[in-house]
Formats: C-alpha cells, sequence, structure tokens
C-alpha cells in the first residue's frame, strides 16, 4: 500500500506545488490522477516513487517511509513510466532498453530474455526488437518506455501522461494492459488529462486543482458534473457533453462513454421506432 | 475558389527511406496545398506522417540521412536543393514538447532567436517579435524565463519563435499532446488565427480529430506510408468511416456512436462531427 499522508510539497523556488494531500493506493486499484496544466499532477506521480519527498506529511510505501529508503529499493516496487520517453532511453536496441531495468535487479539471463520477449509481444512492439529505439516514431519510443518499466512487473505502476502521441489502437491496447494488471492485484496510477480514455478505461478518478485534491469519484461521476470538470480546467467527454443536452427526453445525464451511450440510445430510439410503427 | 487557388505545397511521387531502415516511411505521395488551408494529417502511430512533414521543411534529406524519390516543391523552392536555412525562412514547424523547442534566457529572447540568426536589422528584429508576440497573446509574458511557463504558454512562445521568420507556412505536430483541453484548444485557436489574419497554410498533426475538427476543412489520412484518404474532414468522416476506424484513427466519439446508431438502423443521415450537430438531430427524432 502505498499512503499519503497530509502531503504537502514545496519546490526550492518557494513554490508550493502540493498541499495535503491525503490519498492511499492498494493492489487492484485504477486511478486517474487529472487537473489543469501546473496542477501538481507530475509532481505527486514523483512523491510515490521517493524522487521527491515531502516537506510536510509523510508517504509511505509498504509500511516504509520513503524519506529513510532509497529511490532504487522503491523503484523494485514502483514504476514510474515518465511523460517523455526520451528521458529514459539510451540503449542501442529496443531489446536492450527493455531488458536494462532486469539486469540491474539481478534477474538471470534466461527470466530476462523471457520476460523482454512477452513484454514486448504484449505492447505490439515485438518487430522492433533489435531497432534503435531512436528510429521509432515518438509514439512508439513512449511504448517502449514502457514497456522498459513494465518488464519489471512492479506492484505499483505509475503512468504520467501514457496516451499522448498514442493512436486509437494503441490506446485500446494499453487500456486491455491495464485492465490486466490491476486484476492481477497490481496498482495502475496513470496521470492524464486524456478524458475521452479515462470515460473508456473508467478509473477511479482524482481530481487535482492548484496543488490540492478538489473531488474524486468514479468516471461518471466526476466527469459528468460541470463544477468539478471545470475547476480542473478539464472538457468534458463528448458523451456527458451529448447526455447533457439529451435529459430532457429522459435520458441519464452521468453518461461518458460510448458503448453506454449506444445502449441507452438503442433502448430509447428502438422504442420511438417502435411507437410510429404501432401508431402509423 | 478553386480558379484563384495558388499552391503552397507540391508534391510528386515523393518517396523517402531512411537509411537502415527495412520499410520506406513514405511513398507515392501526390500532394498539392492550397495557400490559406487548415489541413490536419493524421494515421495510426508509424503511418509516415512525421516523416512527411520532416520532408516538407527540409529536414529530410537534409539532416536525416537515406534514398529521396519524386519531387516537392514548398513555397516554390525545391526542397532537395534548397539550404536549410533557406527553406526555415518560409516553412515553421512546431514541434510536440516546446520544452525541446525553447531555450532562451527569457521569452523575448527565445521569439527573437529565429530573425537574429537570419542577419536582420536591430530594428526588424525588434518590428518581427513585437508582431509575433502580439498576434500570439505572449507580449505580455516576454520578462520572464520559458521554464517558468505553462504549457499552454511555452506552446504559444514556441509559435511566436516561429512566426517571428514571417513563414508562408507553420507545420504543428502534435502541438497539443502536453496540453490540457482548454488549452489545448487555445493554441488550436491561436493558429486559426494565423490562417485568417495572415493568410498563412497550415498543417497540423493530430490524433484527436475531435480537437481539430473545428478548424480544419481538410483532412488527410495516411497508412503504410501512403496517403489512403484526402478530402473535406466531414465528407471524409461521413464516406469512409470504417476505413478510419480500422486504422485506428481517432475519430471523435459522438461519430462513433452515429455511425454504431446507424448501422443499427436506428436512425440515417450524415455522421456528425461535433456534439452540437448529433445533439439536434438526436433531439429532433425524439421529439417527434
Amino acid at each position: 500500500m502505498i499512503r499519503l499522508e497530509r502531503v504537502s510539497f514545496r519546490y526550492p523556488s518557494g513554490l508550493l506545488a502540493l498541499h495535503d494531500i491525503d490519498l492511499t493506493i492498494q493492489g487492484g486499484d485504477f486511478l486517474a490522477i487529472m487537473g489543469e496544466n501546473g496542477a501538481g499532477k507530475t509532481t505527486l506521480a514523483k512523491q510515490l516513487n521517493g524522487l521527491l519527498k515531502p516537506s510536510e506529511g509523510r508517504v509511505t510505501v509498504d509500511g516504509e517511509d520513503t524519506r529513510k529508503v532509497s529511490v532504487a529499493h522503491l523503484a523494485r516496487k514502483v514504476g514510474l513510466v515518465f511523460q517523455n520517453p526520451d528521458h529514459l532511453l539510451f540503449s542501442e536496441t529496443v531489446k536492450d532498453e527493455v531488458a536494462f531495468g532486469l539486469k540491474n535487479f539481478g534477474f538471470t539471463p534466461e527470466v530476462v530474455e523471457k520476460q523482454v520477449g512477452r513484454t514486448l509481444e504484449a505492447l505490439g512492439l515485438a518487430e522492433y526488437a533489435d531497432t534503435s529505439p531512436f528510429l521509432l516514431s515518438g509514439g512508439e519510443r513512449k511504448r517502449v518506455a514502457l514497456a522498459s518499466i513494465l518488464a519489471t512487473e512492479p506492484d505499483y505502476l505509475i503512468l504520467d501522461e501514457p496516451t499522448i502521441g498514442q493512436d486509437y489502437q494503441q490506446k485500446e491496447r494499453l487500456r486491455n494492459f491495464i485492465l490486466q494488471l490491476y486484476s492481477q492485484g497490481k496498482a495502475v496510477v496513470m496521470i492524464t488529462h486524456d478524458v475521452e480514455f479515462v470515460a473508456e478505461a473508467n478509473p477511479k478518478v482524482i481530481l487535482l486543482s492548484k496543488g490540492g485534491i478538489v473531488g474524486q469519484g468514479s468516471a461518471e461521476s466526476v466527469l459528468s458534473r460541470d463544477e468539478m470538470v471545470n475547476r480542473a480546467s478539464l472538457v468534458k467527454p463528448q458523451m456527458s457533453r451529448l447526455f447533457g443536452s439529451l435529459a430532457r427526453f429522459g435520458l441519464p445525464r452521468d453518461v461518458v462513454d460510448v458503448h453506454r451511450a449506444r445502449l441507452l440510445l438503442e433502448e430509447k430510439l428502438g422504442g420511438v421506432k417502435e411507437t410510429v410503427t404501432t401508431n402509423s | 475558389m478553386a480558379e484563384s487557388r495558388r499552391e503552397i505545397v507540391v508534391a510528386k511521387n515523393l518517396g523517402f527511406k531512411y537509411s537502415g531502415a527495412k520499410k520506406t516511411a513514405i511513398q507515392g505521395i501526390d500532394l498539392s496545398i492550397g495557400v490559406g488551408e487548415f489541413i490536419l494529417l493524421t494515421g495510426p502511430s508509424g503511418c509516415g506522417k512525421t516523416s512527411l512533414c520532416r520532408c516538407l521543411n527540409g529536414l529530410i534529406p537534409n539532416f536525416y540521412q537515406g534514398e529521396w524519390t519524386g519531387q516537392l516543391h514548398v513555397d516554390g523552392l525545391d526542397i532537395t536543393t534548397q539550404p536549410t536555412s533557406e527553406l526555415s525562412r518560409k516553412i515553421g514547424y512546431v514541434f510536440q514538447n516546446p520544452e525541446n523547442q525553447l531555450f532562451a534566457l527569457t521569452v523575448e529572447k527565445d521569439v527573437a532567436f529565429g530573425p537574429e540568426n537570419l542577419g536582420y536589422s536591430r530594428d526588424e528584429i525588434r518590428k518581427r517579435v513585437n508582431e509575433a508576440m502580439k498576434i500570439t497573446g505572449t507580449l505580455a509574458l516576454k520578462e520572464l524565463a520559458p521554464y517558468e511557463l505553462s504549457g499552454g504558454q511555452q506552446q504559444r512562445v514556441a509559435l511566436a519563435g516561429v512566426l517571428a521568420m514571417k513563414p508562408s507556412i507553420i507545420v504543428l505536430d502534435e502541438p497539443t499532446s502536453f496540453l490540457d483541453p482548454h488549452t489545448a484548444e487555445d493554441v488550436m485557436g491561436a493558429a486559426d488565427d494565423l490562417r485568417r489574419e495572415l493568410g498563412l497554410t497550415i498543417v497540423v498533426v493530430e490524433h484527436r480529430l475531435d480537437l481539430v475538427a473545428r478548424y480544419a476543412e481538410r483532412i488527410i489520412v495516411m497508412d503504410g506510408g501512403r496517403i489512403v484518404a484526402d478530402g473535406n474532414l466531414e465528407e471524409v468522416l461521413d464516406e469512409q468511416f470504417d476505413t478510419l476506424e480500422g486504422l485506428g484513427v481517432g475519430v471523435p466519439r459522438v461519430s462513433l456512436l452515429w455511425s454504431m446508431l446507424r448501422r443499427d438502423g436506428l436512425l440515417k443521415g450524415k455522421v456528425p462531427t461535433h456534439v452540437e450537430d448529433a445533439a439536434s438531430a438526436l433531439s429532433g427524432m425524439m421529439t417527434h
């Protein structure tokens, strides 16, 4: 369990980036931390693996205070995938890149090879195993960075803006992968302002604004409420905007994903059609 | 409209293969872009859209080595024979991550960097910097350091820096990736202002169609290094919806919803691009 208790963080410049954050992350959790640019999302992510230590309050990972253990020690449990993949990539081939962390953790060559193969396969990167990461597109490099962290199977996986530069199919793949991880009991925390991705992936949403938590709940309950969404400078998902204006026909307002929208409208329009047929 | 159309980009059978790569990055590209168009360039990850943009500003073949085929002219210049210094005056390029583009100590110095390097007089530089900052709404930030800015402000400053070179075409490669939705909208609006007020041609590379649909009239879709769809955005979305979805293009969610219900036989008519259009069409159906 990762626990943040009354965590505040001030950068050396004096900027108060986080204040009074209380948050618990357990195995099987799937959280999305959302908020405007500069809300403190990335600063919060860095608290989770000890890259930054709280100025006040405390962060514990499985009971260990992040101020008392090394980042290297925490890295075995908490994997953080940065927003910009180029901050992470340096090896000559994709395979080596993904193997790097595993080798550092002292796994045997057989385990490393198997694990690398499995991860590349899962993320659709197998064909690039022997390619230089720097010959890949931005979206592909991003997946290599993700693969290099995933391969070490951290208990807590923190993804900073994982959907940037990913096309829709890649997002679907990512969504399935995350689902698989948290159903295996891992915790997945993603930082994102991709409201459409959140609407479909349906994590628990933590809304951050100006360094504090201003709201939390299911994707449906948070993303369909104007006051919440505006506060964090987000835009409501398209389905929520659509159903907001269809509420007068007796349809629910809290619809955020397209599949639920489809079912509701099938029922509604199917009903309309029948009525029309019966009357004529 | 067609008779007065002046071309700014003309590509004939353009192709490129990076040295050391197994596959060609782009091939058989025939393309004509008119002055003042706002174009959305999209396609699945690795489809060749960034490579095509790199051709437009001469990074290919000047900095990336490989096999070039066909012809490309931008604003009358042959990309293969012009030095990049010459091309950089005509073609502005805004990268995905503004952090990679900003480096001076103040915003003003950053915006001045391009025109300084082109060797203009001090007065001319000051004039260009002022104009560029005014139209991008960054004048108030001029004394700040780029790292003090928010993502959206940084992206606007990057746009100002490009604009101070007085280019005739600006390519924005996923400019909104790092931005929250409001800020993304803001940057897209700034690009559209440049098109309307200065007649610039804008090419935006983006996965999320809903962000750009409001501004772009034309969409170009690439797959496997080729152009697979090119035309009016609303028409392409309506007529080739299944192709786009199959390619993994991030079609607006309302368009997806509409096409599913249309497939079910529950409604008819053109696939809407905007929430408002879908809402009024559905309201109409339910009222009757």
